[in-house]
């Protein structure tokens, strides 16, 4: 009983740290929806206006295909080459194995300004500034330390037992793989997916120096906007990016609820049984 | 006997180096990205900056000699500082309510924090301009309630910055404390108290030395990402908080690339002497622990 009060404190100091770190997601919402056409609070009418701009805007759409496209290709590289490269580290008795791991995080460590000053310059040699595979690319070294990271911790998971049993089933190596290592390492993939997709999706410092004008990208053309002027479209964009994580947010609990009832469904099988 | 041995040896010598012959070439396309579009760039980025204009530490001692460079490391480390301490300060009372509440309570506190983490920094961006702008939201409540004559000036000033990074930072901090919070056995407190400590003195004495660890990651991993943040400065900061990573860019862009290299030399090596301490002390791979939540 005498925790109580301290307890309530506790939440009495929490609650505003937490509604700072969500009130200002929540605030971007209504004003996407108003008529103004600078900022005004409460928004003096619900109008559509700024969706229909950017829905209307080529240069817009234009920007969300290629940040889409670029993070797709981003998240399919890094997962296949981060997960041979986890297998090496979790399977293998990889030589120089330390340094191995140290080089492939640095990318993380680095700010990513200096990794963009390097990466520019190397692509002013190459004539690619502002290029597809360039941006592609330059994501897939930011994407890959996180990929490896959750692959090779998922693989370390995973008990040998699983692919020995395989093994000795008579499955071949890439039998093994495909049909017992990865869906067993779905959740890590996933997840993996999930941040290579984010770092590319969300990426601007790299774009800012390797874009060029052709590889203007969703991000950069908010960031150019956003240093110019205060522009509602930008409002409805945001709307409309929160909207997608919260959408993610959903799926991935009525997932867990999924998975959680499907395995106590199993349980309850065996026991019957 | 012998020779069946050796050759039973030789054939597992073989097994092992063709194993390792695959392990390496499992390895090498990863190596080869981070070899050629990070290990080379940067590697070239540090020879030019002891090469161009001239071979030599010219562009370091011009740098250095410029009282410009010295105010800008100084804001930069700063703001990195400012950002720590508040983020320690707000973040640890987080993280103890969620390593001390229900699970369902647990889950709803993540939902706060992870969903600013998984956000565009640029939609953030947007949501502190409009709510600290002139025209803005406080600043419209403020004159609304005549506390105020005339706009306040909040927007690109330090502490839009720091509100701004510390909004970024902030679950980077909560996760690092929490996993190591859920670790600390809760008996212990229980202990104390029975004991006969007070509650200050069993949180004090026996809880937070144990979230030490937690406390020196979290912080450590927030101060090294503050160093090296750009946007949030150069959308919501004024012209006195440029940082370095401000700083490199506006040399590149006005090409004064080799001044550049040399203050991205500098900012490098300040951030792996950093992070060369949090490996001696807490080894790499507690670096981003809380990735997997």
């Amino acid at each position: 009983m005498a925790s109580r009060y301290p307890r309530r404190m506790l939440w009495f100091c929490c609650v505003p740290v937490l509604l700072y770190l969500v009130a200002p997601l929540v605030i971007v919402v209504p004003v996407s929806f108003s008529s103004a056409s600078y900022l005004q609070f409460p928004p003096p009418g619900f109008s559509f206006r700024w969706y229909e701009s950017y829905f209307s805007d080529r240069s817009w759409i234009d920007a969300t295909v290629l940040s889409l496209q670029v993070g797709v290709t981003v998240v399919v590289l890094s997962i296949a080459i981060g997960l041979l490269a986890s297998i090496a580290m979790t399977r293998y008795r990889l030589p120089f194995s330390g340094i191995v791991r140290v080089m492939l995080m640095t990318p993380l460590i680095v700010p990513s300004i200096v990794v963009a000053v390097a990466v520019y310059s190397q692509y002013v040699d190459l004539h690619i500034i502002g290029s597809f595979w360039g941006i592609v690319l330059a994501h897939t070294v930011l994407a890959l330390p996180f990929a490896i990271l959750l692959l090779s911790s998922g693989l370390q998971q995973l008990p040998e037992s699983l692919e020995e049993a395989s093994y000795m089933l008579g499955a071949g190596r890439l039998a093994t793989f495909i049909r017992v290592v990865l869906p067993a390492l779905a959740p890590s993939i996933l997840s993996a997916v999930l941040f290579a997709f984010i770092t590319s999706w969300d990426e601007i410092i790299m774009v800012l120096f390797i874009g060029g004008t052709k590889g203007q990208t969703l991000p950069l053309k908010m960031f150019s906007y956003l240093r110019t002027e205060i522009n509602p479209t930008i409002g409805a964009i945001s709307t409309l990016l929160i909207g997608l994580v919260v959408l993610g947010v959903i799926l991935s609990v009525i997932l867990g609820w999924w998975r959680a009832r499907r395995r106590s469904n199993k349980a309850a099988g065996i026991l019957v049984r | 006997m012998s020779v069946t041995t050796s050759s039973v040896g030789r054939s597992l010598l073989t097994v092992g180096r063709r194993r390792q012959l695959t392990a390496g070439l499992l390895v090498t396309p990863a190596l080869g990205l981070i070899l050629l579009l990070f290990m080379i760039p940067l590697v070239r980025l540090i020879v030019h900056s002891f090469t161009t204009p001239t071979l030599g530490l010219q562009n370091y001692s011009d740098a250095l000699m410029d009282r410009t460079t010295w105010r800008i490391i100084r804001i930069t480390i700063e703001i990195a500082f400012e950002c720590t301490a508040v983020s320690l300060l707000i973040g640890y009372p987080v993280a103890y309510l969620m390593a001390t509440s229900s699970k369902r309570a647990t889950k709803v506190i993540l939902l706060f924090v992870l969903l600013p983490f998984w956000t565009s920094i640029l939609v953030r961006m947007y949501a502190w301009m409009i709510i600290l702008g002139t025209k803005g939201m406080i600043n419209d409540a403020l004159l609304a309630a005549r506390v105020i004559d005339d706009p306040v000036k909040l927007l690109y000033t330090r502490f839009a910055v720091i509100l701004g990074m510390i909004h970024y930072l902030l679950p980077f901090m909560i996760l690092s404390l929490y996993s190591t919070m859920t670790g600390i056995d809760r008996d212990l407190m229980q202990s104390s108290s029975t004991l006969g400590a007070s509650g200050w003195q069993s949180f004090w004495r026996v809880y937070f030395p144990l979230s030490a660890p937690g406390v020196f990651a979290g912080s450590l991993l927030v101060f090294i990402l503050g160093l090296g943040f750009f946007v949030t400065p150069a959308l919501l900061g004024g012209p006195r908080d440029t940082t370095m990573p401000m700083y490199i860019q506006q040399r590149v862009a006005v090409l004064q690339f080799d001044q550049a290299t040399a203050i991205a030399v500098v900012l490098v090596v300040i951030v792996l002497i950093l992070f060369a301490i949090y490996d001696r002390i807490l080894g790499f791979d507690r670096l981003f622990g809380g990735l997997g939540t």
